[in-house]
């Protein structure tokens, strides 16, 4: 049994007693109760799981509790709250981006983290950009939209940066949702 | 002033706020006090005996509670079979149990079930069980099944056809004698899986103290479960809850009584522990119900003027091992659309339903009428081939004209209304199809392969009139007005993103007059919702939003008489206008619903004999199915390298009647289309010759990623139906009924200087590269 020190959606945990084989996606879902995070496969095909690690989306299924040991994790629960959206989840509502809302987790983090690595993706680059996630109601139309629209909030939000400074950090990205 | 209307806008869903933000609780959030864990073992062989089931070593795993074998059950009484729902007086149905007893019959029947304190040491333990096989003979395909001296899936039976299906009207033989042209083509629609993100999941509750059992599961059917659980229980049905939280997708998979629910509910009463199972992605493409796997050998007959006068189909549907709830009857509605939107007299058909050493089929999104249309829609497009004809001109010459409607088919349904034409030539028109077709002639001149497909499709939903369903067609609503104004709504539909919280609300808001944020829209518990018969078959609106409608009517008609007694006034000079009540020549008066909400629970100024309180329960039984129709329009170009087939351009023209929200029905349609394009070019389940399944997850079962859809250019025509109070059709199946042949048309239609005239879904680069090398032999006519 192991013993991890780690930091989740700003919380730090530590606790005793991880089984080494224990998942990252069941720690977060039966240890720390983090339910948005959501489990559709076991072959990390379909992305429901997606966290942010240090602010990379990683699939949580496809990692042990373990390995996060001394690193932050942000789950969905961790960018925004109902009374304050994260502008991917404001987009993913506005523009009608999900419908069960299965994958809709997992997607909203993988596409905060494509707009972190190119923060103004085109529609190919959107798709091609998601290829990690499975969505199986929306033929992924108005997720294309979503993330797009999201984009240009965030764009907007989004002091004008000099030429040459490092891309956004998916901390200045919370702050952004968290200021709305 | 009057109030905003809210139907027909894009209003946003009120269930997402809970989505966006992971805090809704699907079944595998749910946890409770002293939950244990449950992992079914099951059968690597196809067919086979069992002979021996050793759960010894795994009880002695350390945190297993309990383990049994389908046997055990059996010998606890738990000997009822799973449910089929049929009315078909033929039918041959072998005992279907949730735990095999003596023999398996697919790759993945649960054959035992083990229970332990943690679903990693359930995982472990399971690999502990011993089971002892002894082989049998294994048929996977259908018309091997029907061999003589195939063997037999259910020895019992003494055959594997379940069933048979003829239909025959006008004069077919006649018809094929006196054509022009016959076109002969064998058509395959290939086995599928739905994939709903969400696999399924239970948890099984059982409350000793009041001898109650609830079962949350992830299900379309919240009602029907809690009646088919309770006779297999052998609960009073007033013992049984079940709960439908939120759903992560269905597609018709999760319309049904799983094995798992049963044994998981049973495990609960017997252990007394809250008992959850989380299938896992594998066992979901082993043991959740496929869909299609059919094959038609077809014949058109035409005269040279593209008229068609006749077709026949011998129609195999493979069902798989055993009936699930709904597998029987699938394929019989892919013989009763077979004629799709176009008049034609003589039809001979028939449908065979026959066991194989598979999964079983059933519902999944369009549940027999994609087969159909797929089947109708290539063969018009052979049939323009071998004419030399346009494809569209063959279809013009062929529809079901609009004065015609209601019109009755020759198989025997009455299409509601319908204009087919106007959904083609708009579709024809955004494609710019003149353009598209010399740009195609522009293209194969420079040894590049564009095809335009189409599809104009017409599908039979608003499931429907219970005379014409295997169980229950009505659904139902009740409409509560609190004492404070604002308004309760439990449905009997039970919806798993398509929105309804959002569209109920947009209707009650509207004709209630009452702000969409005090609404609340109910659904998915069987204590605290009125029976209803769910979500499938896109019966959501045309049936519980119908139902809802009489509700709503008969709330405004009791508002209408307190007004009217607190007024002095005559009832009948009272009306709604704008959500509030009013007196006809008196714009002064008013009364909101929710004022008279308030006295009707005040109770003290009421009018003599009328019951105080202000809600309804209302019902809606279909007079007739629903008819949604339209054209897609899809062009593709195929690369003569590689077969590799690009999307270009796609064009969905649908017409569903009233539309409540415009945004979620072209959700509803985007959705669609991408699963009828996966069937096309992507997707298939497929078995080896022993059985096995050989695509059993998502890295060998080819779902879409978003980088293999292309974008969707919707459009619509609003053609009402009288067959509901709202005059809305359904959206939930058009998609994907429309969008398969449309591909594979367009597809074929690139590759017609090949010389190609079909190839079998899906679609995929080998078989069309195949194909154009074979028959182009170096030399391609343009």
């Amino acid at each position: 049994m192991g013993r991890i020190e780690l930091e989740v959606n700003g919380t730090r945990h530590e606790l005793e007693g991880v089984e080494p084989r224990l998942l990252l996606v069941h720690f977060l879902r039966e240890r720390l109760a983090l339910t948005g995070t959501h489990i559709g496969c076991d072959t990390s095909s379909c992305g429901a799981c997606t966290v942010l690690l240090d602010g990379k989306a990683v699939k949580s299924c496809t990692m042990f509790a373990l390995q996060a040991d001394g690193r932050a994790v942000t789950t969905i629960e961790g960018i925004g709250s109902s009374a304050e959206l994260h502008p991917m989840q404001e987009a993913f509502w506005a523009q009608h981006g999900l419908q069960c809302g299965y994958c809709t987790t997992g997607m909203i983090l993988s596409a905060i983290d494509l707009l972190r690595r190119n923060p103004d993706p085109d529609e190919v680059e959107i798709r091609t950009g998601l290829e990690g996630n499975l969505c199986r109601c929306t033929g992924y139309e108005n997720i294309v939209k979503a993330v797009r629209a999201a984009a240009a909030a965030m764009a907007a939000a989004q002091p004008v940066r000099e030429a040459g400074e490092p891309p956004k950090s998916p901390g200045e990205l919370l702050e952004v949702g968290g200021s709305r | 002033m009057a109030a905003v209307r809210l139907v027909g806008t894009p209003v946003r869903r009120r269930e997402d706020p809970r989505l966006i933000t992971g805090r809704a609780t699907y079944v595998d959030d749910v946890k409770l006090v002293g939950m244990v864990h449950a992992a079914f073992i099951r059968s690597p062989y196809a067919h086979a005996k069992i002979v021996r089931v050793d759960l010894a070593k795994a009880k002695a795993h350390a945190g297993v509670l309990a383990a049994f074998s389908g046997a055990d059950l059996h010998a606890a009484g738990m000997t009822a079979s799973l449910p089929v729902a049929h009315k078909m007086p033929d039918l041959k149905t072998p005992p279907h149990y949730p735990l095999a007893v003596d023999e398996v019959r697919f790759v993945g029947e649960a054959v035992a079930v083990l229970i332990a304190n943690d679903p990693y040491i359930a995982r472990d333990a399971a690999e502990l069980v011993e089971v002892e096989y002894d082989e049998l003979p294994i048929v996977v395909e259908v018309e091997k099944a029907m061999a003589p001296g195939a063997p037999l899936v259910h020895a019992s039976l003494g055959t594997n056809v379940a069933y048979a299906m003829p239909l025959r009207a006008g004069d077919p033989d006649g018809a094929f004698a006196s054509a022009d042209v016959v076109v002969k083509q064998r058509l395959v629609n290939q086995r599928l899986a739905p994939v709903p993100i969400e696999t399924r999941g239970v948890v099984a509750q059982w409350d000793a103290g009041a001898g109650r059992v609830t079962l949350y599961s992830s299900t379309q059917i919240p009602h029907l479960l809690r009646t088919q659980l309770s006779l297999i229980l052998g609960l009073p049905e007033t013992n049984v809850r079940a709960i439908a939280p939120e759903v992560g997708g269905g597609f018709g998979s999760k319309l049904n009584v799983y094995a798992e629910e049963a044994v998981a509910a049973w495990l609960a009463m017997r252990l007394g522990r809250p008992v959850k199972w989380s299938e896992t992605r594998s066992e979901c493409f082993q043991a959740m119900i496929h869909g299609r796997d059919q094959i038609a050998d077809c014949e058109i007959a035409a005269k040279r003027d593209g008229t068609i006068v006749g077709l026949r189909a011998r129609i195999l549907a493979n069902l798989g091992a055993y009936h699930q709830l709904l597998t029987p009857v699938i394929p019989t509605l892919t013989v009763l659309m077979a004629p799709g939107p176009y008049r034609i007299a003589n039809v001979d058909l028939e449908v065979t339903g026959v066991f194989t050493n598979t999964m079983s089929t059933d519902a999944y999104r369009g549940a027999g009428r994609p087969e159909a249309t797929y089947l109708i829609e290539r063969l018009m497009d052979l049939v323009a081939r071998k004419l030399g004809a346009d494809p569209a001109d063959v279809r013009r010459r062929n529809f079901i004209e609009p004065s015609a409607f209601p019109f009755t088919t020759a198989t025997g349904l009455t299409y509601d209304s319908g204009d087919y034409a106007k959904t083609m030539e708009k579709a024809l028109q955004l494609a710019d199809y003149p353009g598209v077709r010399a740009r195609q002639a522009a293209l194969r001149a420079e040894g590049r392969y564009l095809g335009i497909g189409l599809s104009t499709y017409v599908e039979v939903c608003g499931m429907g009139p219970s005379a014409a369903m295997p169980a229950a067609g009505w659904d139902s609503a009740t409409i509560r007005v609190e004492p404070t104004g604002s308004v309760t709504v439990l449905t009997g539909i039970s919806p798993h993103g398509q929105g309804e919280e959002t569209t109920f609300a947009q209707l009650v808001a509207d004709e209630l007059g009452v702000a969409i944020d005090d609404i609340a829209v109910v659904h998915g518990d069987t204590d605290r919702v009125q029976y209803g018969v769910g979500t499938f078959g896109s019966r959501g609106t045309a049936v519980g939003g119908a139902a809802l409608k009489l509700a709503i009517e008969t709330i405004q008609a009791k508002a209408i008489k307190i007004a009217a007694h607190r007024w002095g006034a005559d009832p009948a000079d009272l009306e709604y206008r704008d959500g509030k009540i009013g007196l006809r020549g008196d714009p002064s008066k008013a009364m909101t619903t929710a004022e008279a909400g308030f006295l009707a629970f005040m109770g003290d100024q009421l009018p003599p004999g009328l019951e105080p309180g202000l809600d309804a329960t209302r019902r809606f039984e279909p007079p007739n199915f629903v008819y949604p129709f339209g054209t897609h329009v899809c062009v593709v170009e195929v690369d003569a390298e590689t077969g590799k087939v690009s999307v270009e351009r796609y064009v969905a023209v649908d017409d569903c009647g009233n539309v409540l929200n415009p945004m979620i029905v072209e959700g509803q349609v985007h959705g669609g289309i991408a699963q009828g394009m996966a069937q096309a070019l992507y997707e298939e389940v497929v078995y080896d010759e022993y059985g096995q399944l050989l695509t059993g997850s998502l890295m060998d079962y080819a779902v879409p990623r978003a980088e293999q859809l292309p974008h969707f250019d919707l459009d619509r025509t609003v053609t009402p139906t009288s067959v509901n109070p709202l005059g809305v059709k359904g959206v939930g199946e058009a998609g994907t009924i429309g969008a398969t042949p449309a591909v594979v048309n367009a597809v074929l239609d690139a590759l017609a200087p090949f010389g190609v005239e079909h190839i079998d879904m899906p679609l995929r680069p080998e078989k069309l590269w195949k194909a154009m090398g074979t028959r182009s032999n170096g030399k391609v006519s343009v």
